[in-house]
């Protein structure tokens, strides 16, 4: 498909990065200053690609909702990052990191841009280490590593449980020495509302101004979209709160083909829901299940306390039906597992949503003080979030929504379909394939961020010199205002019933149902049904009450759901359209006779990437074949 | 079944920066002793919703205690009763049926109300704009261990690096001082080789810049006890001896040792 | 300072420095060398306290010794300066350690007072709508503004009282500390003065201990404890100290009966003295 041209390099898996970093064109510095660039988002990807490109010269403007780039939500991962270092001298290379990662993400990504990703990961670690990142460390002073999601190798370097937090204040503190240097053009509290093109190319973006209601425009010579992921599409998800897709969406309606979609990630150690009104789901590490045994009571609707339900009555179904892996079968295996019993009815709690992690056995063996020093920090959030105390009660754990490995359509050298828009970390679709590793999130971010883009932009910036940034009072700045006017206007007027929040609850009931961990056609052809019906309610039912002219959170989120449904029937379409399961998607109809996620190589080795067509009609579905000349493509067995 | 608590809430609303806020009186009923402060407020938004009033703004987004982004003063304390935590994790089964809470933004004059209980807590950015980084730009780095950083100097670093940056430390403050975000701040790059050789220039730096926006510290370490990452008073000390070393030094012969 | 283009409110600076002094000044400009300075006055008055202190027990020696005491003072430095000469550049010393000590103290106030000005402060205290229920700052820490002006007056009071003898009148007599001590707070109203004075001094001394250690950093998290100690320590004794005086003179422990020298005689006190 012509639309599609992915621009791979030539040459070897280990040359290609190399030899396009020759061939690609040079902006002189002197030039660089004669560029504007326009950053969205401030997280990991965003923050660092700010602060790179404006150290190289560019003129950037940097644009976040929150009130401080400080706080996006790269700040809440926990475990770690990934980097081909091998200081551990246990047989990692670039080479391994790029294997386990393709095969991780089952053979659904693109050789090439995973090979670069573990080629920049050393570079990631050296720039956060003389930023002043806090990584543990050794006695002797130098880094520590530890294995991290079963890696057979020790390449994961990390900050206490706050690896994420550490990383994204060391690229926040870079932009703030380029704000302070005043080469960035910080806006906070400002809201992306629509991409706009001149000519079918990015020219700039319309934004809100969140406290004063304005809506405005901001023109530059490339747009780049750092906006992160879609989970909370799902409602209750690991997700910030104000986490959306927005961004993504509007250059999705504008151009930009929006790819594999229904790739998320479910992790499985989070803490089940207690009520309806619960916001949000708070993941605990997975380390838990080292030491943890998953259980659920035999009998259905078992409304004993753990404590009564004697051995001869539980069921340990991990290490029954995984005898070699146990309770440590990866993340999706894990998941699906805990759906199935507790959609039998053996699920535990008030709301019968959750599966037993029990720790009475390794306290047994090891002593409480053993335990408290490995996951006291754990234990203590567990119980301040629950109220029960994990030493003498099993922990309810229960799968929740946690990463999207789907986003907009980049080629090699991050662009999406529009020229001149480029999309990072992960808000782009780029390098996890259909499932991502443990502790590759901030790798890829950062990646992105500090060592790709900066590189690539500049080959397609070269040819521009001398082009003036479309000024912000051309009519295609006037037109998509109007219409982000317009939008804000419907919104206030619907005048209907129900809160945007109340809209976003259902809508996640029905994906996380449909298009949750584990699909079906009746349920994704439901799901089809289901969704425009909630849409059309909330376009009719809405309520939104306060003014558009201050601040007005429930406006915001309107926005945000209005996207959120156009995402879902594509998630749900996309998940269709894929018959076979790989990865964090699993068509029940396509496994192994052992319950494995089946794929099915010869007719999906392919990235479907969907072209908007207009607000009424289906977009259409291209492909971008994968070729896998490096890697064996394999079936995995965890029994 | 978890227990259900019927409550009072005294909430301050407030329209924009310039305008005069007053105290409203909610009652929330059936609140689950799960839920999270943030959550309940959040019931409460729904029946403001569907009675037709404005919903409470308030400012929140992780809610797992690691952005730093809500903030509340929940019965006169910065995060509520409970130490080292913040308002998304400070659980309903703490209070207790019956009680009437107070809930009030942080107040500082650097922080200014944007609406209800909402501030702006941007003058944190320009404190590090002044110097809270160490200016390596991309792809300069040597290799990350040719530095050895010592195990404990790297572990107290992270103690102040694990600032979250919510401003609790102000609202806090009778003298609504930043003392203990800019010594964190400032400790978590002073204390570490890789931030020796802008040491005295930063601390300089980001002391005067929050020096233009709080007041002055008068050693009562009510910072400490709202800050829901339990910095440590130390690092306050630790900024004071490096300002006045940073005044005094002659700074032409850091090279020498 | 950066420019950011959407300037939020909180950006702005509440306090501009208008021109920047010479070093050393430059320190006294910010508010964390101002506290450097408070407390290194401190340590200058709390010096002071304590000499003083232990310079007012020799009136349980008797009328002689303490005289002999107040000779010693006038005399310090011995024949390399003119008699006086030490203590008038220690008086000096005493009283500008006292300006910059209130100057700083009120000027930071100001400062803080400023920085929660639009934050509905009121009269010295952050006002929040519930009470506040502070969990750290004790009762010491918090009172420092009302302790300070308390001891600022008290001082004034005493200079009036025993250096100046503006109250005791005929009664004070030049050259005789003990009977003036005596004949003063012999007064039960003074001797209230003086009691809760003092314990207003021991409570500014407990913050100001334990304070002036953050202030300097000088700090080692291995002797938090100790400084807490050390404040309790010289706090109390300097209370137990200060308070002996009027206590004992108010219970009759120490009074003008039984002296060898009458009261006024100066000479006969001099003449003891030599013996001595």
């Amino acid at each position: 498909m012509a639309t599609l041209d992915s621009k791979i390099p030539d040459g070897s898996i280990a040359d290609k990065w190399e030899n396009h970093k020759f061939s690609m064109k040079l902006v002189n510095p002197n030039n660089k200053r004669r560029f504007e660039i326009i950053v969205v988002g401030t997280g990991l990807a965003g923050a660092s690609a700010a602060a790179s490109l404006s150290e190289l010269g560019y003129r950037v403007k940097v644009f976040t909702f929150h009130d401080s780039p400080r706080r996006a939500h790269s700040i809440a991962a926990q475990g770690g990052i990934n980097a081909a270092k091998n200081y551990t001298n246990d047989g990692d290379s670039v080479h391994r990191l790029f294997y386990d990662t393709v095969k991780g993400g089952d053979y659904r990504s693109r050789e090439a841009n995973v090979h670069r990703l573990a080629e920049v990961s050393v570079n990631i670690i050296d720039q956060a280490a003389a930023q002043g990142v806090p990584f543990a460390r050794e006695y002797g002073g130098l880094l520590d590593n530890r294995s991290f999601g079963g890696a057979q190798v020790s390449r994961t370097f990390y900050a206490r449980g706050q690896t994420g937090q550490q990383l994204l204040l060391g690229a926040y503190q870079a932009l703030a020495k380029q704000i302070a240097a005043g080469s960035v053009e910080l806006h906070t509290r400002t809201e992306l509302l629509d991409v706009v093109l001149k000519d079918g190319r990015a020219c700039g973006i319309v934004t809100r101004d969140l406290v004063s209601g304005e809506v405005g425009s901001h023109s530059a010579h490339a747009v780049v979209l750092a906006t992160g992921g879609y989970g909370n599409v799902y409602y209750l998800s690991t997700n910030a709160m104000a986490s959306n897709v927005t961004a993504a969406w509007r250059a999705h309606r504008k151009g930009a083909f929006f790819a594999n979609a229904c790739y998320t990630q479910i992790h499985p150690t989070c803490i089940p829901a207690s009520d309806e009104f619960q916001s949000k789901l708070t993941l605990m590490s997975e380390s838990l299940r080292n030491d943890g045994r998953i259980w659920v009571p035999d009998t259905f609707d078992d409304s004993r306390s753990p404590n009564e339900v004697p051995e001869g009555e539980r069921d340990y179904y991990l290490e029954r039906k995984y005898p070699a892996f146990g309770n440590l079968v990866p993340r999706d295996v894990a998941s699906r597992n805990a759906k199935t019993v507790v959609d039998q009815g053996k699920g535990v709690g008030t709301l019968k949503n959750g599966v037993y992690l029990d720790f009475a056995d390794v306290i047994d063996r090891d002593g409480e003080d053993v335990v408290r020093a490995k996951y006291g920090n754990l234990f203590d959030m567990y119980e301040n979030i629950t109220g029960e105390n994990p030493y003498k009660v099993p922990m309810r754990i229960y799968p929740a929504i946690h990463y999207t490995m789907g986003g907009v359509w980049v080629d090699y050298n991050l662009m999406t379909t529009i020229p001149g828009c480029y999309s990072i970390g992960e808000a782009n679709f780029s390098d996890h394939g259909a499932n991502r590793l443990g502790a590759s999130a901030l790798m890829q971010g950062l990646a992105d961020g500090y060592f790709v883009l900066p590189y690539t932009i500049g080959d397609d910036l070269a040819g521009r010199l001398g082009e003036a940034v479309v000024p912000t009072d051309d009519p295609v700045f006037l037109e998509a205002e109007a219409a982000v006017n317009s939008q804000v206007d419907r919104f206030m007027s619907i005048g209907g019933t129900r809160s945007v929040d109340w809209f976003h609850r259902e809508l996640g009931k029905i994906v996380w149902d449909y298009i949750g961990m584990e699909r079906t056609k009746e349920g994704l052809e439901k799901a089809l049904s289901e969704i425009p019906a909630l849409e059309e309610e909330f376009w009719k039912d809405l309520r939104l009450l306060g003014s558009a002219a201050t601040l007005n959170s429930s406006l915001e989120k309107a926005g945000r759901v209005a996207d959120f449904f156009e995402l879902a029937k594509l998630m749900a379409r996309d998940a269709l359209e894929r018959e076979e399961s790989c990865g964090g998607h699993f068509r029940a109809e396509h496994q192994t006779e052992e319950g494995e996620a089946q794929r099915d190589d010869e007719n999906f080795a392919h990235v479907a990437a969907w072209e908007w067509t207009g607000a009424d009609s289906v977009q259409t579905r291209h492909q971008e074949e994968l070729i896998f000349e490096n890697v064996a493509l394999t079936q995995r067995s965890y029994k | 079944m978890s227990k259900q608590l019927n409550l009072t809430l005294q909430v301050w609303r407030q329209n924009g920066p310039d305008e005069a806020g007053h105290f409203e009186t909610y009652t929330a009923e059936g609140i689950s002793e799960d839920m999270s402060f943030l959550e309940m407020l959040d019931t409460i938004n729904e029946g403001l919703v569907q009675s037709g009033q404005t919903p409470i703004e308030f400012d929140h987004d992780c809610r797992e205690g690691i952005c730093g982004t809500c903030s509340l003063m929940i019965n006169g304390q910065a995060h509520g009763q409970e130490k080292a935590t913040t308002t998304c994790q400070l659980h309903m089964r703490k209070f207790n049926d019956g009680d009437t809470i107070v809930v009030e933004p942080f107040r500082a004059r650097a922080f200014p109300v944007v609406r209800d209980l909402v501030v702006d807590r941007s003058s944190f950015d320009r404190i590090i704009e002044a110097g809270g980084y160490i200016s390596v730009n991309t792809g300069a780095a040597s290799d990350a261990n040719l530095t050895p950083v010592p195990k404990e100097a790297a572990d107290t670093s992270f103690d102040a690096a694990a600032c979250i940056g919510c401003g609790a430390c102000v609202a806090a403050c009778p003298n609504s001082a930043a003392q203990l975000f800019t010594s964190a701040k400032l400790a978590h790059l002073n204390l570490i080789p890789q931030g020796q050789a802008q040491r005295f220039e930063r601390t300089e730096n980001m002391v005067e810049t929050m020096e233009s926006f709080f007041g002055s510290c008068t050693n009562h370490g009510e910072c400490h006890e709202a800050c829901p990452k339990d910095i440590s008073l130390d690092f306050i000390a630790f900024m004071n001896r490096d300002y006045v070393k940073a005044k005094v030094k002659n700074r032409k012969l850091a090279g020498q040792t | 300072m950066a420019a950011t283009a959407t300037n939020p409110k909180g950006s702005t600076p509440i306090f501009r420095r208008k021109w920047q002094l010479p070093f050393p000044l430059n320190i006294y400009q910010s508010s964390v060398g101002r506290k450097w300075v408070m407390a290194l006055t401190g340590i200058g008055l709390l010096g002071f306290v304590i000499v003083h202190m232990i310079g007012n027990f020799h009136i349980y020696e008797g009328p002689v010794q303490l005289h002999e005491y107040a000779e010693a003072l006038r005399g310090l430095g011995g024949g390399l300066f003119p008699r006086t000469f030490l203590l008038w550049v220690l008086r000096i010393g005493l009283a500008a350690m006292f300006i910059l000590h209130i100057h700083s103290a009120y000027s930071l106030k100001e400062r803080s007072r400023k920085a929660s000005d639009k934050a509905d402060f009121v009269g010295g205290e952050k006002k929040y709508g519930s009470k506040r229920d502070y969990v750290a700052a004790n009762y010491a820490s918090r009172t420092m503004r009302w302790t300070g002006p308390i001891i600022l007056l008290y001082l004034l009071f005493h200079l009036a009282d025993l250096t100046w003898g503006w109250w005791l009148g005929d009664d004070y007599v030049l050259g005789d500390p003990y009977h003036n001590v005596v004949a003063s707070l012999s007064s039960l109203p003074v001797a209230i003065i003086y009691v809760v004075a003092n314990v207003a001094l021991a409570i500014h001394i407990f913050h100001g201990t334990w304070s002036l250690f953050q202030s300097l950093g000088i700090n080692n998290p291995k002797y938090n404890e100790l400084r807490r100690s050390l404040a309790k320590l010289v706090a109390g004794v300097i209370l137990v100290g200060n308070l002996s005086f009027p206590v004992l003179v108010t219970a009759g422990l120490v009074d003008d009966d039984n002296r060898k020298c009458p009261v006024g005689d100066v000479e006969c006190l001099e003449k003891e003295a030599k013996e001595h």
